[in-house]
């Protein structure tokens, strides 16, 4: 993972990853959008869409593609809050849910990763429809770093003393 | 297979189909490997992974009220799922089993896997509420 360093890698930014990762794959399926971000948190939305619904009686987004929309705001949180783009695998996700969606509402999903070290990643957010304080959901997750086994780190390279 | 049991509109634009298929009496879920569910190249994507395992864990708790004569509206309450392995690019299959069945709320815990039924890709407990 290491460049030469003449070419510095630029810092991870969500809005700009954004622009080609949700041009393919099941987040571009899903529509994801970019919405806002800061130094540990991305927001991303997912646009209200007709056969997304949960329940055939209700036009209410399902459940599913919010765990999606979660998940992916989950890694670039991570990403946005370590500064570089490192694949991560998610260990356990937890989503609570507060209430439905409301009707034809998209939902946005707002994560930020409050705790990272080289080889974890602990996250938390909400999802809501148009009021931050009227969740729609909270989760929390926790995520391991792949590609780099910590064990093989040479410590003389700056190891530090986390996990 | 039971009668009646039909998948919602977000399982069916996922890909997610039912195999036909039982274990344990509860209906096996499956969808094929592609664009909608990929995340990082030739993955599943965990969204993607999380949506077959809770499809699977309603499917078996109808499944179980169809038997029961019940048919209430399932609202969720939250779902925990574990990723054990990647998901690779090949078919994933689920299945859900209910644990408790009460009169207000069910909990119902779902395994996902790929070519070997003995080595799951995730887990899921899921508590949902009935109405």
């Amino acid at each position: 993972m290491r460049s030469p360093m003449n070419t510095p890698t630029p810092r991870f930014d969500a809005r700009e990853a954004s622009k080609w990762f949700f041009r393919h794959g099941h987040t571009g399926w899903l529509g994801l959008r970019f919405t806002d971000q800061g130094d540990n948190w991305v927001e991303l939305e997912l646009p209200w869409r007709e056969d997304l619904i949960g329940d055939s009686s209700q036009h209410v987004l399902a459940s599913g593609p919010i765990i999606s929309l979660m998940d992916m705001a989950s890694g670039m949180a991570i990403w946005q809050t370590r500064g570089t783009f490192q694949p991560v695998a998610t260990l356990d996700l937890r989503v609570d849910y507060q209430r439905p969606a409301r009707e034809r509402a998209s939902v946005k999903g707002r994560v930020e990763c409050y705790r990272i070290t080289r080889s974890a990643a602990f996250v938390r957010g909400i999802a809501y429809d148009d009021d931050l304080a009227d969740p729609v959901a909270h989760v929390a997750g926790c995520f391991m770093t792949i590609g780099a086994d910590p064990r093989e780190a040479n410590p003389a390279l700056g190891g530090g003393g986390d996990a | 297979m039971p009668e009646g049991l039909e998948l919602p509109a977000y399982a069916r634009s996922l890909g997610l189909s039912l195999t036909g298929g039982e274990e344990g009496g509860m209906p096996i879920l499956t969808v094929d490997f592609g664009p909608m569910v990929e995340g990082r190249p030739q993955h599943f994507h965990g969204g993607a992974t999380a949506g077959l395992l809770e499809n699977a864990g309603y499917a078996a708790l109808r499944t179980a009220l169809l038997a029961a004569g019940r048919d209430p509206l399932l609202k969720p309450i939250n779902i925990t799922v574990q990723y054990l392995a990647a998901g690779k690019s090949q078919a994933s299959f689920a299945v859900g089993r209910i644990t408790r069945l009460g009169r207000r709320n069910a909990n119902v815990t779902v395994e996902a896997w790929q070519s070997d039924r003995t080595r799951p890709i995730a887990t899921a407990v899921m508590n949902i509420l009935m109405v």
